[in-house]
C-alpha cells in the first residue's frame, strides 16, 4: 500500500467489459510532507473517496482482488481514506 | 522482505472490509548502509512492531494471504484465494543486521557486490 492525494477523476464509457460501474480516480502518491512522490495514474475507487482526499491504495494483483468480482482488469485500487497519519521526526535513530 | 524502520502509523475509518481492525505502519525502506532508500511503504502488522522499530516487511500478496489463511483457520490453497487486497505486511522485528560494509572483500577476494563498482 502506498499514501496518495486524489486530484481527479476520470470518466470512461468505452473500456474493458469487467470495468464497468468501476469509479476511476485520478491519484498522486505523495510522501509523508504530502508533497508528490510518484507517477500519476489512475485508481478504481473501493471507499468512496472524492478530490482532494489522502487516500491508501494498492497495487497490482491486489487492486485486481479489491473489487467484487474480484480479477478485475486494473492495477491500482483506492483501499481507504486516510484520516490521521503520524509521523517520527525524521531521523529515527540519531 | 526488505529491512524498513517504521516511520509512521496510518488511522483509516472508510476503508476496505479486508483492512477492518488492522493495524497500518509506515515502513522506510533501508538500504545495505541502514540509510533511508526509497518510498514508504504501508504495511499490515503481524509483529506487533511500533514506530521506531526496525522491521522486516514481506512485499507479496500470496504470503499475506497464506498468514491470514492459516489465522482464519483455512487450508492453504483457499487461503492463497481469499480476496484480500493487501501485498505488505511486517512480519518481524528485527534486532540486529549485520552486513559487510561496501567494497569488502574476503580474502583479497571482493564479495562481487554489485554496489562495489559504484561506490
Amino acid at each position: 500500500m502506498y499514501l496518495a492525494r486524489v486530484i481527479g477523476t476520470v470518466v470512461a464509457t468505452k473500456k474493458a467489459d469487467h470495468m464497468t460501474g468501476l469509479k476511476l480516480l485520478v491519484v498522486e502518491p505523495v510522501d509523508r510532507a504530502n508533497k508528490p512522490n510518484g507517477e500519476i495514474h489512475v485508481a478504481v475507487d473501493v471507499a468512496q473517496a472524492g478530490e482532494g482526499d489522502l487516500v491508501t491504495c494498492v497495487g497490482s494483483r491486489e487492486a485486481a482482488l479489491a473489487i467484487e468480482p474480484s480479477f478485475v482488469p486494473v492495477d491500482a485500487a483506492i483501499v481507504g481514506i486516510v484520516d490521521q497519519t503520524d509521523w517520527v521526526a525524521d531521523r529515527v535513530r540519531a | 522482505m526488505i529491512l524498513c524502520d517504521v516511520v509512521g502509523t496510518v488511522v483509516m475509518t472508510v476503508k476496505h472490509p479486508a483492512l477492518a481492525g488492522e493495524k497500518v505502519l509506515c515502513c522506510q525502506p533501508l538500504d545495505d548502509a541502514k540509510e533511508p532508500a526509497g518510498a514508504v511503504i504501508l504495511a499490515v502488522d503481524r509483529a506487533q512492531a511500533g514506530v521506531g522499530d526496525r522491521v522486516l516487511v514481506m512485499r507479496e500478496g500470496n504470503g499475506v494471504r497464506q498468514i491470514i489463511g492459516r489465522e482464519q483457520g483455512k487450508p492453504l490453497d483457499e487461503a492463497v484465494k481469499m480476496d484480500w487486497p493487501v501485498r505488505s505486511m511486517v512480519v518481524g522485528v528485527v534486532d540486529r543486521v549485520d552486513v559487510a560494509p561496501r567494497g569488502a572483500s574476503v580474502g583479497g577476494a571482493s564479495l562481487g557486490r554489485a554496489r562495489d563498482a559504484k561506490a
